[in-house]
């Protein structure tokens, strides 16, 4: 009973998106007044209903209900309730359905929270939000119906796979849904903008916010994934370059470049065409990042299903987004209008620069995602892109941009210039490398180029970062949320940056294998195998564990215990990392397997700072968030409607 | 800077970043695409010599041996007409498992064998990797043989 209330409220849903979609877009075009006030519950009961679908969902899970076709692929009555309840969205149907409720749930919150903006404009932008849940909705009931009925009904569940079975992993959908959906609103808001013909300062203001809080989410989830997929996989990789990673690191360089270049729309009016441009290719590339995981036309981690249907489905659905908002696109977009000039050294050539790096460096992740792709649609050939291509590549692009986000946090608007801290920021700039020279040579016994660069570019736009709001400070300037936002979210890139170079310049990695009572030197420390146990018994798994001391001469420095474990639904063992989490360097042991005569093969590895990649990024959100946050988006938002 | 300028200026320099940028991504192409042979392709002696590339089948049952205490391990990597043996030393991937999918880069090592530097089974049990599931032939009488 529980699921067809779901398969039917999905179709209610389906029917209030369409409603929403002609209400809005009609009622934007003819400015009825009737028209304008039925939108807003159109949004409302579209929401309350995907919810109720995915309420459904998530209580024919919660009760094991394994007639359904769906919960019976992807749980088990041994399942614990937290992942019974997560694993919602473990599997294709369910994450969809998750998707469409993000959907749902920003439409809502720009419905509620833009009653300031004009009526035909909002009523636009909802209708546009109408069409993309149209869209998913027709794509989930006609492709991937979570709630198909199984006969006869299974006895029990499949089971979650286990790589999933784990806290970060089970919020890392929603949070990386949230960003990738996050991205229709802003798409949403060039879409309505284009057809309103209003492409001016006052559109930048309204879709900063939106962009900024779909870009936290991204950026959440994206560190999220990351941090996973070190302590989960067992190879102790932070980024695989794995094309799913791919596939979430697209959208989020487009958001990047689209926030930053929303800054130079809001403020001089300029790029408007540009900015235009990056919202569209943002949320494209959300939808392509979704063809590719969902149609199973991947080789990778998360390519869990194929069915041609379901991947035609999106590819027709990117067409007609992508096609439809460039056609608007060619047919609207302000005719050149002149803006203002600006020098060399003035903030908005910096923010090009930052524009046209992020892009490179999109183009060439795109190309190395999908040319192994096209290659073999074409038939010429099976290839795959490895991680040495876009670590290669990726540097190109990045070092130049990292080097001068530390000079254009300073340069001021239009004249340029770097208001006085031109001298401060030479004597930073020295300072870094220097630090970066002897923490190489010191701590890691070695001047590496490329590593003391990579080290010395962290510090620098760390230390930059400080100075923005050091010398506001000290000259009694204002300081507003957008500034210090700005300030904290780049502090972050820098102690992101120093991790990457720390981590992938440094870290030591081995295989050993060893006997209880036998030590191996790894860094200076030695990991050594105290013993095993096993049998050891989780809520729905077998483990066997071993204990690994790591020992600096004679003392104990940590204790490691990693596990091998064997779940009740069969499969795979699976490894669970043991780790002794630092500030400096992360000690990281996983268990192979029993090799006979007593020993077991050992994964060992020491990861000098990698810590701050994921630190980094969490700042980078907090910072997206005291900007978003700032006062004179709702104060001026709501001036600018009356 | 007139609007003028700034657009020649912003011209060239996206000119310049994508000139650069197809530049790198060739060489750095050249260096590093894998290419994916079946064990019937390496027989046919389709596969480089000199190259890394992967190689991708599935595990021979029976097929796996390592010597007691030792890292190294060896397998047979097969497509049901034609097969090879497999040389690793390391820790394998949770996912590898006889009778399963399995990819792996490396290189011949010229005596009808291939040594893997990497060992991949990064994917769902019952999953198969598409380049994989192209290259298999139907299971024959006898298994593998050549």
């Amino acid at each position: 009973m529980i699921p067809e209330l779901g398969h039917f409220a999905l179709v209610l849903a389906l029917l209030l998106a369409a409603a929403q979609a002609v209400l809005g877009l009609a009622g934007g075009a003819r400015g009825r007044a009737e028209l304008l006030r039925a939108t807003g519950p159109a949004v409302a009961g579209q929401f309350i209903f995907v919810l109720v679908a995915f309420a459904a969902l998530v209580v024919s899970f919660v009760n094991g209900d394994f007639s359904v076709e769906y919960v019976a692929a992807n749980s088990n009555a041994s399942l614990p309730l937290f992942y019974r309840i997560t694993a919602t969205w473990g599997g294709h149907e369910g994450s969809l359905l998750l998707w469409a409720l993000c959907l749902a749930g920003w439409s809502l919150a720009v419905a509620l929270c833009s009653r300031r903006l004009e009526p035909e404009f909002r009523a636009r932008v909802l209708g546009l939000l109408g069409i993309i849940a149209v869209g998913f909705l027709l794509f989930l009931l006609t492709t991937s119906n979570p709630f198909a009925r199984l006969w006869p009904a299974a006895a029990d569940g499949r089971d979650l796979n286990p790589l999933l079975q784990d806290f970060a992993l089970a919020i890392h959908p929603p949070l990386l849904y949230l960003g990738y959906v996050g991205f229709a609103v802003a798409f949403a808001f060039a879409c309505a903008a284009l057809l309103a013909g209003r492409l001016d300062a006052q559109w930048a203001k309204w879709t900063r916010p939106w962009t900024l809080a779909a870009w936290i989410c991204l950026t959440l989830g994206i560190a999220l994934g990351s941090w996973w997929a070190y302590y989960e996989l067992g190879w102790g990789g932070w980024w695989f370059w794995d094309p799913v990673e791919n596939a979430s690191l697209m959208p989020w360089l487009a958001g990047t470049a689209l926030i930053h270049s929303l800054a130079v729309t809001e403020k001089r009016g300029l790029f408007v065409n540009w900015t235009l441009l990056l919202a569209v290719a943002a949320f494209s590339l959300s939808l392509l990042g979704t063809f590719l995981v969902r149609s199973g036309v991947l080789i990778s981690v998360h390519a869990f299903a194929t069915d041609p249907a379901r991947g035609l489905f999106i590819l027709g659905f990117l067409a007609v987004v992508i096609g439809g908002a460039l056609g608007l696109f060619a047919w609207r977009a302000p005719r050149a209008a002149a803006g203002g000039g600006f020098a060399v050294t003035s903030r908005e050539s910096f923010l090009l620069f930052n524009n046209a790096l992020l892009v490179v460096a999109l183009a060439l992740v795109l190309l190395g995602t999908l040319y192994p792709l096209f290659l073999d649609a074409l038939e010429l050939g099976k290839i795959s892109v490895g991680p040495p291509y876009f670590e290669a590549v990726f540097l190109v692009p990045m070092l130049p941009l990292v080097l001068l986000l530390g000079l254009g946090m300073h340069a001021g608007w239009k004249r340029g210039g770097l208001a006085g801290n031109g001298p401060r920021l030479a004597w930073l700039g020295g300072a870094a490398l220097l630090v970066a020279a002897v923490i190489a040579a010191a701590v890691y016994g070695g001047i590496r180029p490329l590593a003391t660069l990579g080290l010395a570019l962290g510090l620098w736009v760390m230390a930059s970062a400080l100075l923005v709001l050091l010398a506001r400070r000290l000259s009694g300037a204002r300081l507003p949320a957008t500034i210090v936002g700005m300030s904290i979210a780049h502090f972050g890139l820098g102690l992101t940056t120093l991790g990457i170079a720390g981590v992938e310049a440094f870290q030591v990695e081995r295989d050993t294998a060893l006997a209880a009572g036998e030590g191996a030197e790894l860094a200076g420390y030695e990991f050594r195998l105290i013993g095993l146990r096993h049998g050891l018994r989780g809520p729905n798994y077998v483990a066997t564990e071993a204990e690994v001391a790591v020992m600096d001469g004679d003392r104990r420095l940590a204790t490691l215990r990693p596990q091998k474990r064997v779940y009740d639904s069969g499969g795979n063992p699976m490894t669970e990392a043991g780790i002794a989490v630092g500030a400096a360097r992360d000690l990281f042991a996983a268990l192979g397997e029993d090799l006979g005569g007593g020993r077991w093969s050992l994964r060992l590895q020491y990861k000098p700072l990698i810590r701050g990649i994921w630190l980094g990024a969490l700042l980078m959100a907090l910072g997206g968030l005291i900007a978003a946050a700032d006062r004179r988006y709702r104060r001026e938002a709501g001036e600018g409607a009356r | 800077m007139t609007p003028r300028h700034r657009r020649m200026v912003g011209v060239a320099a996206i000119l310049a970043g994508v000139g650069a940028a197809a530049l790198l991504a060739r060489l750095a192409f050249e260096e590093n695409l894998l290419y994916f042979f079946s064990p019937s392709q390496i027989a046919a002696g389709e596969a480089p010599v000199e190259r890394k590339f992967r190689v991708g089948g599935l595990v021979t049952p029976g097929s796996v041996q390592r010597d007691p205490g030792s890292l190294t391990v060896r397998f047979v990597v097969t497509d049901n007409r034609h097969s090879i043996p497999v040389r690793y030393s390391g820790v394998l991937p949770d996912l590898f498992k006889e009778g399963k999918g399995v990819v792996a880069n490396g290189r011949l090592d010229g005596q009808g064998g291939f040594v893997a530097e990497e060992v991949l089974a990064k994917h769902d049990e019952n999953y198969m990797p598409p380049e994989v599931a192209d290259s298999m032939h139907p299971p024959q009488p006898g298994g593998g043989g050549g």
